[in-house]
């Protein structure tokens, strides 16, 4: 994949960049939230309830008083996790099975495509909030449910992809050299096959913090008091009118974080396109 | 003729589909932990209870047979009765679906009315300001949680200005039309900006290609160029990507429902769930299922009229 | 409509000059021919040397990041100063063009009959009725079988050289006067090339149309053209008939395209090449832009752009060495 030394090296696109760093900001804030957040998230302080921002809390105070700044910074770290969480399983689990069902072929592939249809013609939310409502609320569970049914995207993806690839004459080499199959599909097919989930991989991290919140909002993800931002946002959800801080903010961060992967995803695939 | 034979191919198609999802919903509702003999009587059911409540919904019966029965009560519409509602499912489902019907196609509605002029925008001034100006936007639509945007909508137009209703259904066509609008366009926001990436790039393309140079030879109006000869090639592969979106819309109707207080098929869904009916989850399944099959069944439809080498 | 001028002269191009992009790329430099009526005008070169962007700066196809400069009259107007409504009548109505590869040049989703109609819409006062008995009409005069079931039909139900018939009755729906063909069978097999030639010409006789053919093959100009303009990096560096021009070219460039023709059925000699290729547009040679590759060249050439000038009554060339290059013969 390292392009020709002889070409000119171009600046990577501003999505790359703009992405990029809006990722390795939230990276930063996930792992030292302490560093960054000026009040402990969970304290509750009764003689500050409800405080419009202002200098002493930039993003104001929640209905115990907790300050809703800090809260959204430690939530950086409960949802970056989220988003690393909830896809790495699937990204792993929907490879592997994807390359195999792809390079195999016939009546594999023919069952694995009618279990694509039916998990994608059904409500994702749906069917995981199905598996949490099943196990109980909590995040564990949370990613449990999104492995159970989220492989399939990878795998959809990497299996188009290992059939392309297996047309291939080095493919036809390495079948004439003797090497197992196994090895074939892992060593050799997969590399070049995988880029297309990589980029789907930022997209669906940023798909991940919306799910994610979307469950802590309806109580099913993170649970309270811990600080995430759907749970924010549902505690907030009560004092729009009176308290409107309390879940604007913390959407806000999902928004720019949810910015943050989906312009990376679009820069990235813009450089992988142009060195195919 | 190729269209109706088009049309009875994929109806044929459809029925491993249904076959296949009837097998799966069986197979997972049965497969949850805690019965709903224990979720209906709580958790100091005596044993005896417990034994006569199954005898009653006839869950003593070996699989195979429950299978049979189901099916066949499937292929009848009989549903079987709600264990929480005590109605039957069937009338359930007749009267939140419809709901929750509604709600999407407004929302389709609106998000096609969205996406396809900025589309045209941001295509035919690509690079330039208003393209960018677009596409950003839309990146902060697909960034938007659907709970966020429906709670702020909410807010701003239904508690404090009050143009809309906050939340309900409300009495007659027109009242429910007021009450849907602000939960169909949270819900049209993120479709439109899936529908309009796609469909730029879609356009960009139509617009170098030689037939659209061959066009404008003929000395056509801009007007003619642009309806019959871009838009109707640049919507085949959009049309493709909105039947895939069914699935996000179902989603996102579900939390949209909840947010703002709608009666509709995708509360239903949650709430049993939670409560371990049944009958009502099998059936919503099932109703959700062919639901989203036909609207599969539709967009190639539209597709095979749109481009004729679809339908060979 | 006015009547042709009293010299017979249909198109008159002067001076034109399209460039393109931030780094200002010219395509088409200071170009100028006329067409007369009733003649085929062949328009020869390489790929880049700028004549498909010649046929499209004529009919204002350009791209918009492009800007063309010059003259081109038709009917006593420059229609490079026409305003858009007005050249839109031209355009397909009096003038037309054909594209070289009819697979992309048709719109895959609509019926043929839609393509052909919706030109006789624009241009003509012809009903609904009249216009389904004109599309009939236009696929027998191009030589499709079968013609009313035919024009129901979609572009990829037709072979190749079907195609570039039908793009051919599309263009000629409205009695244009002159048929631009970019490069018409460059995409076809050598036995279809004939028929699609054979066809043009028989049209340009029938109809009393005529022709700028744009190709790189020589063949093809040898067999329909009558007279032929040669261009080189965006310049016309010979003008002339074609009998003219293939019995004593008077541009080095020219003689090496005649020379690296191969001819069956006369004595075998040996194939000229061209050795290297045409100069990038942003990096053109000072002088004259063929001089790193002639064989005639000589130092003024380095120095001088030549002029087109002329060597007698339509017959031009822009070679400071003409005179060697003519004694020099022709190689065919």
């Amino acid at each position: 994949m390292k392009g020709a030394a002889t070409r000119a090296r171009t600046a990577p696109p501003r999505t790359l960049v703009v992405g990029g760093g809006i990722l390795l900001a939230s990276v930063i804030v996930g792992l030292f939230p302490t560093l960054f957040a000026p009040y402990d998230p969970n304290v509750f302080d009764y003689t500050a309830l409800l405080q419009a921002p202002s200098l002493a809390h930039p993003m104001g105070t929640d209905n115990f008083g907790r300050d809703v700044l800090s809260r959204v910074i430690h939530a950086y770290t409960v949802d970056m996790q989220i988003a690393i969480f909830a896809t790495v399983v699937p990204f792993i689990a929907g490879t592997i099975i994807g390359a195999l069902v792809g390079y195999a072929g016939g009546w594999a592939e023919a069952l694995f495509g009618r279990v694509v249809d039916a998990v994608i013609t059904f409500p994702f939310l749906v069917l995981v909030i199905a598996i949490v409502s099943v196990l109980g609320p909590g995040l564990v569970n949370m990613y449990i449910a999104v492995g159970i049914v989220g492989w399939v995207f990878y795998a959809r993806i990497i299996a188009t992809e290992i059939k392309v690839q297996k047309r291939l004459d080095y493919a036809a080499a390495g079948r004439a050299m003797g090497y197992t199959h196994l090895r074939i599909i892992f060593r050799h097919l997969l590399p070049n096959a995988i880029t297309p989930a990589i980029v789907y991989w930022m997209t669906d991290m940023a798909l991940a913090i919306l799910l994610g919140s979307s469950l802590g909002y309806l109580g099913l993800g993170a649970q309270p008091p811990t600080a995430e931002w759907g749970v924010q946002i549902a505690d907030g959800k009560n004092f729009m009118a009176t308290a409107w801080w309390i879940s604007v903010f913390p959407g806000l961060a999902i928004v720019l974080t949810g910015l943050g992967f989906s312009l990376t995803g679009d820069g990235l695939a813009e450089v992988l396109r142009t060195k195919r | 003729m190729h269209l109706a034979s088009f049309i009875a191919r994929r109806l044929l198609q459809l029925i491993p589909t249904l076959v296949f999802i009837l097998i799966m919903v069986f197979a997972l509702v049965r497969l949850l932990p805690g019965d709903p003999a224990s979720a209906m009587l709580g958790d100091r059911a005596l044993d005896a209870d417990v034994v006569r409540i199954n005898k009653v919904l006839g869950l003593d019966q070996p699989i195979v047979v429950q299978f049979v029965v189901f099916a066949k009560s499937v292929a009848t519409g009989a549903l079987g009765n709600s264990i929480t509602l005590k109605v039957p499912v069937a009338e359930l489902i007749a009267t939140r679906l419809p709901i929750t019907i509604v709600l999407t196609l407004m929302a389709a509605m609106i998000a096609v009315l969205l996406a396809v002029p900025l589309a045209f925008v941001a295509a035919t001034r690509r690079g330039r300001m208003a393209d960018s100006a677009v596409r950003g936007a839309f990146q902060v639509g697909l960034s938007m949680p659907v709970f966020y945007l429906g709670l702020i909508l909410l807010t701003v137009f239904g508690a404090q200005l009050r143009w809309f209703p906050v939340g309900g259904y409300g009495d007659g066509f027109l009242d429910h039309l007021h009450h849907l609008f602000l939960p169909a366009l949270t819900l049209a926001l993120s479709l439109s900006a899936v529908l309009m990436r796609n469909l730029r790039a879609a356009i960009i393309e139509v617009i170098d290609a030689e037939y659209v140079q061959f066009a404008r030879a003929k000395g056509l109006r801009p007007a003619i160029i642009l309806l019959r000869h871009v838009l109707r090639n640049a919507l085949i592969s959009t049309v493709a990507l909105f039947g895939l979106s069914i699935g996000t819309l179902l989603s996102g109707a579900v939390i949209t429902e909840t947010v703002f207080a709608i009666p509709g098929a995708g509360r239903l869904m949650i709430d049993s769930i939670y409560a371990r009916d049944y009958p009502v989850v099998q059936g919503l399944t099932i109703a959700l299922a062919v639901l989203v099959s036909l609207t599969f069944l539709l967009t190639d439809l539209v597709q095979a009229w749109l481009d004729p080498r679809v339908a060979r | 409509m006015t009547a042709p001028s009293p010299s017979d002269t249909l198109l008159e191009v002067r001076h034109l000059t399209a460039s393109f992009g931030r780094a200002r790329l010219t395509a088409v430099n200071d170009v100028s021919f006329s067409v007369q009526s009733g003649e085929v005008l062949g328009l020869v070169g390489e790929s880049g040397s700028g004549k498909s962007v010649t046929l499209r700066s004529v009919m204002g196809l350009v791209a918009a990041s492009g800007a063309v400069t010059g003259q081109v009259i038709w009917q006593g107007r420059d229609l490079l100063q026409m305003p858009e409504p007005e050249l839109r009548k031209v355009r397909g109505g009096q003038i037309s063009m054909i594209f070289q590869e009819p697979m992309t040049a048709l719109n895959p989703v609509l019926p043929v009959h839609v393509q052909i109609e919706e030109n006789l819409r624009a241009h003509t006062d012809l009903d609904r009725r009249g216009r389904a008995t004109r599309a009939r009409e236009l696929m027998d005069m191009v030589g499709i079988a079968d013609a009313a079931r035919r024009l129901r039909d979609y572009p990829h139900q037709f072979s190749g050289g079907m195609r570039q018939r039908v793009m051919i009755a599309i263009a000629l729906a409205s009695n244009p006067r002159l048929l631009l063909a970019d490069e018409p069978t460059t995409a076809l097999d050598v036995t279809i090339q004939d028929q699609i030639l054979k066809l043009i010409l028989d049209l340009r006789d029938q109809l009393a149309m005529s022709v700028v053919l744009v190709t790189h093959d020589l063949g093809v100009v040898a067999a329909t053209c009558d007279r032929m303009a040669v261009m080189y990096a965006g310049r016309i560096v010979e003008t002339g008939t074609v009998a003219q021009v293939f019995e004593a070219p008077a541009h080095a460039y020219t003689r090496g395209l005649l020379g690296s023709v191969p001819h069956a059925g006369t004595e075998r000699s040996m194939l000229l090449s061209i050795d290297g290729t045409p100069p990038p547009l942003g990096a053109l040679p000072d002088g004259c832009a063929f001089h790193p590759r002639c064989e005639f060249a000589t130092p003024p050439c380095q120095l001088q752009r030549p002029d087109l000038a002329a060597l007698s009554p339509g017959r031009s060339s822009a070679c400071l060495n003409r005179d060697a290059v003519i004694a020099a013969g022709s190689p065919i």
